[in-house]
């Protein structure tokens, strides 16, 4: 009894709601023949710098997070693992928040994902150095580093000149894909690439590592070589990703349980699927935010947090009933 | 050439010595089982003799060639290791956690998954989730998975723990077919000694990180040994092939 591969229904469904993720938004339903009507320019205008930029935004952050999270999940095998667990969310955050507190993101539009970036990469090295000695140490360094981090976070917040600046920390903390140029997406792509595909190599040595460090070690699998490797990649792919996004949790926890069942658990077949899966989710979600009938957008971070932290919960709860 | 050397082995943890100048050799056809109370060093002479653990001082050759000088994948292609307890954390289906165990070779055979499986007693089991099995079930797994890449030197670290008798005389006899009959070296800690004297090639008796004896198990499994390692009243009763090892808990 073989099941569908996941990816044979993944990949149609995510194409086709790519494809309807254009229309709808705050400029209204973008209809196709209105591509050729009497305001074609501006819809042209509306496609090219509004819905595609967002669509390929959340293509990219979704995949990023839920290949992250499956990564993770497999190194530590820890089924609640997740990317904000090794400082990488924390310290993107904190990086995007200086940058609108200084004023340095109004004036120079690439300070905010450099320092997003800066501040990723700054959380995950200093959690590979407390905690590079194990995968418990790992997460337990990885806690650490977050909470300081989001208290250097609160601490900006706490000190913000006005209440403007204020406002639009909290509100970026929120995480959302709306109103992101190309110039972001184009920054933040190649990081989010070059993480995701160190993130994808490291399938075989997550499988081997399924039967323990000790086994892992004797078929040959450098652990701290794939601690570094999981932890840099995530800063770049999650970092990146954050620094344009702001935070959005849950997608990197959810993604891989979603396939996990389809494709046997092998923690390298979970990773591709994943990805697709955290794509998709981010993509449903950022739907839901711009169909939502509300006078304001529902900002992504809360959706994904609302709908997502039930399903952590019901996580927890199976877990404690199948080894009390 | 001998296969497996190793000379004036020591290790220090916290101040205490662990493995205290230990030296051996051991050859292609040999089944040798370790033997020692507990907190003897076993363990950590077998993950030493691995190459998981360098040992402070010593030196341990492969086929003539120092342990720290091979790549990790190509040791582990050569040399097959099981810690105590193996167990596989995600619910992945027998067949492929065996298959695990031909990472090294960086390529899938299902030919020798499927005869592994056969050797193991497991074809009936090869669908189910790992994370189900039986405690004894799960051991035949894992010694499975030990064996499918077909290693020339084989690490095994309590094999028997916690098996019912007649599983842990099977897996017993099929570590001595493994080693004697494919022509491999097998090295495994084993506490039942009656296993150890039957099945044996050699035995290897350790404590307090000290080699007490090396030989065939018929002349090195006396009372006097038993006694030096476990600290209890001990004999040997028959005679050859059918020895077996009593302790007088009450004395004699």
């Amino acid at each position: 009894m073989r099941r569908v591969a996941p990816l044979a229904w993944l990949l149609p469904l995510l194409g086709a709601l790519a494809l309807f993720s254009l229309l709808p938004g705050r400029a209204g339903w973008l209809l196709p023949w209105r591509l050729t009507g009497h305001d074609a320019e501006l819809a042209r205008l509306i496609l090219w710098e509004l819905r595609l930029p967002r669509l390929l935004l959340a293509l990219l952050v979704g995949a990023a997070l839920g290949l992250a999270g499956a990564v993770l999940q497999g190194l530590t095998r820890n089924p609640l693992a997740e990317p904000g667990l090794i400082g990488a969310s924390a310290g993107a955050s904190l990086g995007a928040v200086i940058a609108i507190y200084s004023g340095l993101g109004a004036a120079f539009a690439l300070a905010m994902p450099l320092l997003g970036l800066a501040g990723a990469l700054l959380g995950t090295l200093l959690t590979l150095a407390l905690g590079g000695g194990g995968t418990l140490s790992l997460i337990l360094a990885g806690a650490a580093v977050s909470g300081m981090l989001l208290a250097g976070t609160a601490l900006v917040l706490n000190l913000a000149p006005n209440p403007y600046a204020a406002y639009e920390i909290s509100h970026w903390m929120l995480g959302s894909l709306a109103d992101r140029s190309w110039d972001q997406l184009g920054l933040a792509t190649p990081f989010v690439l070059l993480g995701m595909a160190m993130l994808l190599g490291t399938g075989p040595s997550l499988d081997a590592l399924s039967l323990g460090e000790l086994q892992a070690a004797s078929l040959g699998v450098q652990l701290p070589a794939l601690r570094r490797r999981v932890v840099v990649g995530t800063a770049l792919a999650v970092g990146a990703a954050t620094a344009v996004t702001g935070t959005i949790g849950f997608i990197g926890l959810l993604a891989p349980h979603l396939v996990r069942g389809a494709v046997g658990h092998a923690p390298r077949r979970v990773l591709l699927p994943a990805a697709l899966m955290g794509a998709l989710l981010l993509l449903v979600a950022d739907l839901v935010a711009r169909l939502l009938p509300l006078a304001q957008e529902l900002q992504l971070g809360v959706l994904t947090g609302l709908t997502g932290s039930p399903f952590f919960l019901w996580l927890v709860w199976r877990m404690q009933r199948e080894s009390p | 050439m001998t296969l497996l050397r190793a000379a004036g082995l020591e290790l220090v943890r916290r101040g205490r010595g662990i493995l205290r100048g230990i030296g051996l050799a051991a050859d292609a056809g040999e089944f040798i089982a370790v033997i020692g109370p507990n907190g003897a060093g076993k363990s950590t002479l077998l993950a030493a003799l691995a190459g998981l653990v360098r040992p402070d001082r010593g030196e341990i050759t492969l086929d003539g060639r120092p342990l720290r000088d091979y790549a990790p994948r190509e040791l582990a292609r050569r040399r097959g290791y099981l810690p105590q307890n193996p167990r596989c954390e995600w619910p992945l289906s027998v067949e492929r956690a065996v298959a695990l165990g031909l990472a090294p070779l960086g390529r899938e055979d299902a030919a020798r998954v499927d005869a592994v499986l056969a050797s193991c007693d497991l074809g009936t089991l090869r669908a189910q989730p790992v994370t189900t099995l039986s405690g004894g079930e799960l051991a035949r797994a894992m010694l499975a998975r030990a064996l499918v890449a077909d290693p020339e030197l084989l690490i095994v670290d309590e094999p028997l723990a916690g098996l019912d008798p007649r599983h842990a005389w099977d897996a017993a006899q099929r570590l001595r077919e493994y080693a004697v009959d494919r022509g491999r070296l097998v090295i495994a800690s084993i506490h039942d000694l009656n296993i150890a004297l039957r099945r044996a090639t050699r035995i290897w008796a350790l404590r307090d990180g000290l080699l007490l004896a090396d030989g065939p198990p018929q002349h090195v499994l006396h009372g006097a040994l038993l006694e030096e390692l476990f600290g209890m009243m001990a004999q040997l009763r028959g005679v050859g092939t059918s020895a077996w090892v009593e302790f007088a808990p009450d004395g004699r």
